[in-house]
């Protein structure tokens, strides 16, 4: 087939537009010819003949009449082992391997394979005449901690494949044939390790959509207690500049209890992902022992660089999630920040000159954010197993006001929010999710009702601390005031937990259940406080022994005397437990 | 070869269009006028029409001018002459001094693959304990100055550049004031510094245009040097001038606004030039600290809400000092696990604290009764500004916790101050 050609008629800023004479298909990738150099594109509109291309780089000095060639394929990525471990741009592009070529800058139109040669060990799962359908296995190879199933390439049309002929155990490249399938209509195809499949469309070769209810553990109190995230669902973070939600990511890209996380850093600072970079080969994962590099996928399109590459970014990491749920697998996506996406789409619509919706953000805003989250889900795959894929992104709402459209239109469509607030960051309470406005939909690992009655002390204690605001303290009673202590102490030790300490920064669930436990007891019982002054002065002394036995490693002596300390704290000034604690406590 | 053309089709604002044949995105062209001449730069191509925005302005550009077209995209010279010397926005002398045309490269060119960058390490040592211990200053860190207009951050930049120790320093000055370009000149002469600076210039004057060179023009020359081996360190005052700059083209381009005129990728256009900042292996390291004026004291507002997503922190300047709200540095943690084992906890410890007193005040002035807390947290609060917010105070990060601890123990039993024991049992000052 000959290749299909254009010529440049028109540039504003990274929007290139072409004269064609053959066929083009919208999201089709197009190289703008400059010498040596090609320009990578995507097609993203088509008009009276004029097609409009998105330049994933800088256009300088590109000009009318400069030629362009159509690739006739959607942008897609390469899928196949080897993916883990990886630091990839939006483009899939591999930067370390980048830099090795080219050195310290992002040079224009340097396109490296997503996916060197290699060799690996493979071990055929089918023979000779069986019959296989698209993301069947026919074989496996070794990835760091996995099996990494090899599939029938799921772009293949849906039919019964006959096994025609495939390798015995043995090394192999990840380019050569192993396996040669016949279709029904008596066609071969050749099998590698590798595949591509366009990042727009999501990878929906499975038997059925599950209900997202495994709780999928955080280590961070507030969430894996309060507002909990299951596997297969979805949340955000929406806060203001500062308020932490790139730590708060970062955490989880650590902590998180899944099989493989992917990490797309979209249009914010280069400097936060190279404290991963450094950091996660470092650290190493409890549940494997293996180094947290080794289950990790960097999808890295900072704000400096090309914008069109940033919108393609998210699709790349949602794509490559996907794929290793196909393999039975649990995949936790974090987007950091989903607003920089929309941006993206937005100055694309802007100078496709698109009749502007909400903040000038294209009227199709919210169906492309809710069809983003609806990638995430559980899924019971053709063989039985179950993989996942978890979706998480911060939004970055302008002026820190969530009464924007991204973070609208996430709302909408998320089963979780941890919404940070300016004022807990300001006052240093860590992690800064606002505990009386975020939600989750989904069941934790904790009891409901202890957690039930808990959030209800928070409550108390705030409408306590807003009539103090009004009456002063003088106008409030002493039980008020003791709620007031209990929610601010509860805050303090519980909701509040540094991120940066090595025993408070990760939380496990066994532990989560032991301290929630002691604290449940203590806002539920009755002390002997005869002024406000000694509830003020005994509820410190309870938060610094509870503090100080945060920071005690989990089944440690330290811990256990630490817990001894604090409770003849508590049973200095005990009186009784209130019933309904008391009946919940079991 | 370079053809020449006579005819301007439109002129608009500073943008003019004329129609070309073979003129390629973002080259120079000179536009000769009888005032005189200027550069331009092609900022759209649509078929034959060229749309150029005019260095100099479209004022007094008439359509029988000529265009003539270089083939090139806007450069700057970059050698040890710069050392020294003072330009314009688009590089021309302002000094006597000779125009400089050796060794040309570009501005605004690739960014720095992240797989290249490493991290922040060495702490700047500035003497003021709202930085030093609150908010540290990091080689390498972005970071502006937010400040209500009339305070003192052109002050507060120069003190920090002459405290800082660093190889060379460029001022890139957008909408600078005279008085402000004299006030920096000053203070770098009298600091002995003046042989190892650049100053890229545009005054409130200039052409607009002009102004919007200038962050670019200083980074691109700042990243050379750096890749040199020179640890530089390239202060940009006003980015809120530079914005509405970027906003004033953007109109005239009849661009569909996003947030109050200013264009859809004013977030972009901010991040390509802060992520200019660096810390490159083997070599040298770009830092810049920027200022935002807040029009209306409002942080909402687009410049530093957008300039807030992107820096790795802000010193927001009100009343003339630092505040503890709204100020922060990302890169803190990068560097205070190293200084001293009680500076994290002290520096979280004591703006709880002083969020607490906060209210307390706040409780105060609508007359309720100050109960023994209350009154321990305005206590508290009183001394902290006087020894650690006031811009005055000047002492090394050691001593600026030392009196932290002090002011602790003056105000509060060891339980009082939700830091831990251990700590409590290091630091407490003991009673005499
Ligand atoms: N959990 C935390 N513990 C301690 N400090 C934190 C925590 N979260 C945020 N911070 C502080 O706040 C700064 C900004 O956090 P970051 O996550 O980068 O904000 P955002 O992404 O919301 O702009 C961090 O550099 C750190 O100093
Ligand atoms: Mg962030």
């Amino acid at each position: 087939m000959a290749m299909n050609k254009g010529t440049v008629v028109g540039i504003n800023g990274n929007m290139v537009s072409v004269k064609v004479d053959d066929d083009v298909s919208l999201n089709e990738v197009a190289y703008i010819v400059l010498g040596e150099t090609r320009v990578k594109s995507e097609v993203i509109r088509i008009k009276n003949g004029i097609v409009s291309m998105q330049a994933f780089e800088m256009t300088g000095g590109i000009g009318v009449g400069d030629l362009v060639e159509f690739t006739g394929e959607m942008l897609s990525v390469e899928l196949g082992p080897g993916l883990l471990g990886k630091v990839y741009d939006g483009l899939q592009n591999p930067l370390p391997e980048l830099a090795e070529k080219c050195g310290f800058f992002l040079e224009r139109g340097e396109y490296l394979k997503a996916l060197p040669r290699a060799t690996y060990e493979f071990t055929p799962s089918v023979k000779k005449g069986d019959v296989l359908r698209p993301a069947e296995m026919f074989g496996s190879v070794p990835e760091g901690i996995f099996d990494h199933k090899i599939m029938v390439p799921f772009s293949l049309k849906p039919d019964d494949y006959v096994v025609k002929s495939i390798v015995k155990k043995g090394e192999y490249s990840n380019d050569e044939t192993i396996a040669v399938l016949t279709d029904s209509d008596k066609k071969d195809h050749d099998l590698t390790m590798i595949f591509t499949w366009p990042v727009k469309k999501a990878i929906d070769l499975y038997e059925e959509r599950l209900k997202p209810v495994d709780p999928m553990i955080t280590k961070t109190r507030l969430i894996d207690t309060f507002f909990p995230i299951a596997k297969g669902g979805t949340f955000c973070i929406p806060g203001p500049f500062g308020a932490g939600k790139t730590v708060l990511q970062q955490g989880t890209a650590r902590n998180a209890e899944v099989d493989i996380v992917i990490i797309a850093a979209c249009g914010e600072r280069a400097g936060e992902v190279v404290e991963t970079l450094k950091e996660f080969p470092e650290l190493l994962d409890p549940r494997t022992g293996k180094p947290l590099m080794e289950r990790t996928i960097i999808i890295c399109n900072t704000s400096s660089m090309p914008v069109a590459a940033r919108e393609a970014s998210v699709y790349t990491a949602v794509t490559l999630a996907e794929y290793y749920r196909e393999m039975g697998l649990d995949v936790l996506l974090l987007a950091d920040s989903t607003s920089r996406w929309a941006q993206a789409m937005r100055e694309m619509s802007g100078r496709l000159e698109e009749i502007p919706g909400e903040e000038s953000f294209p009227a199709y805003l919210e169906s492309v954010i809710a069809s983003f989250y609806e990638r995430a889900g559980v899924v019971r795959l053709n063989d039985g197993s179950i993989g996942s894929v978890t979706i998480g992104g911060t939004v970055s709402p302008a002026g820190g006001n969530f009464e924007e459209p991204v973070t609208q239109a996430t709302l909408k469509v998320v089963g979780a929010f941890l919404g940070l607030s300016r004022e807990r960051s300001d006052a240093r309470k860590y992690p800064a999710i606002q505990p009386l406005e975020s939600w989750s939909k989904y069941k934790g690992v904790l009891d409901d009702k202890m957690v039930e009655n808990t959030r209800g002390v928070l409550f108390r204690g705030d409408e306590v601390n807003q009539m103090m605001k009004v009456v002063g303290e003088e106008g409030t009673s002493l039980n008020d005031y003791v709620i007031f202590q209990k929610s601010e102490m509860l805050d303090a030790v519980y909701l509040q937990q540094n991120g940066f300490d090595p025993v408070d920064s990760s939380v496990s669930v066994e532990r989560q259940k032991y301290i929630f436990r002691k604290l449940f007891t203590i806002l539920g019982s009755e002390y002997a406080l005869e002024s406000k002054d000694a509830a003020r002065g005994y509820f410190n002394q309870i938060r610094q022994k509870f503090l100080d036995w945060n920071g005690c490693q989990w089944g440690s002596d330290a811990f256990s005397m630490q817990e001894k300390e604090l409770d003849n704290l508590l049973n200095e000034k005990f009186i009784s437990l209130s019933s309904e604690n008391e009946k919940i406590l079991g | 070869m370079q053809k020449v053309y006579t005819k301007i089709d439109s002129i608009a604002g500073n943008v003019i269009t004329v129609a070309a044949d073979g003129v390629k995105n973002q080259d120079l062209a000179v536009v000769s006028s009888k005032h005189g001449e200027s550069l331009a730069s092609v900022i759209k191509l649509d078929g034959k029409v060229v749309s150029l925005q005019v260095f100099a302005g479209g004022r007094g550009v008439s359509t029988g001018d000529t265009v003539r077209f270089l083939g090139y995209p806007m450069q700057v010279s970059f050698s040890e002459n710069l050392m020294g010397r003072i330009f314009d926005g688009s590089g021309k002398p302002r000094d006597n001094g000779p125009a400089l045309t050796d060794n040309m490269i570009p501005i605004g060119g690739p960014s720095v693959n992240p797989a290249k960058r490493i991290l922040a390490s060495k702490m700047i040592r500035t003497g003021i304990p709202m930085i030093d211990v609150f908010n540290t200053l990091v080689e390498s860190q972005k970071l502006p100055i937010f400040s209500v207009s009339g305070e003192p951050y052109n002050e507060m930049l120069s003190r920090i550049a002459m405290q800082a120790e660093v190889d060379l320093i460029i001022l890139g000055g957008m909408g600078l004031k005279f008085d402000d370009y004299l006030l920096f000149k000053e203070s770098l002469e009298k600091g002995g510094a003046m042989s190892r600076t650049i100053f890229f210039v545009h005054t409130a004057s200039d052409p607009t245009v002009e102004c919007m060179l200038v962050p670019d023009i200083s980074l691109a020359v700042a990243e050379q040097f750096a890749l040199q081996g020179k640890r530089v360190l390239v202060l940009l005052t006003d980015m809120t001038n530079f914005a509405d700059s970027l906003k004033e083209i953007a109109i005239t381009m009849d661009q569909v606004p996003s947030n109050r005129g200013y264009p859809g990728d004013l977030y972009s256009s901010l991040a390509s030039r802060y992520e200019k900042a660096v810390d490159f292996e083997g070599a040298g390291s770009v830092t810049i600290l920027g200022v935002t004026t807040m029009p209306g004291d409002d942080v909402t507002h687009p410049v530093p809400d957008n300039t807030g997503y992107i820096t790795e922190g802000q010193y927001y300047l009100k009343n003339g000092r630092i505040e503890p709200f709204g100020s922060l540095s990302r890169l803190k943690q990068l560097v205070n696990k190293d200084t001293r084992d009680d500076h994290r906890t002290l520096m979280d410890g004591m703006i709880k604290l002083y969020a607490a007193f906060k209210e307390a005040l706040e409780k105060k002035s609508m007359g309720f009764q100050m109960s023994d807390w209350d009154s321990k947290l305005l206590e508290y609060g009183t001394l902290f500004e006087q020894n650690m917010m006031d811009l005055a105070v000047n002492i090394p990060l050691e001593k600026a916790l030392d009196s932290g601890w002090e002011i602790l123990a003056k105000c509060f039993t060891p339980d009082e101050t939700g830091i831990r024991s251990e700590l409590i049992m290091k630091y407490w000052p003991k009673k005499d």
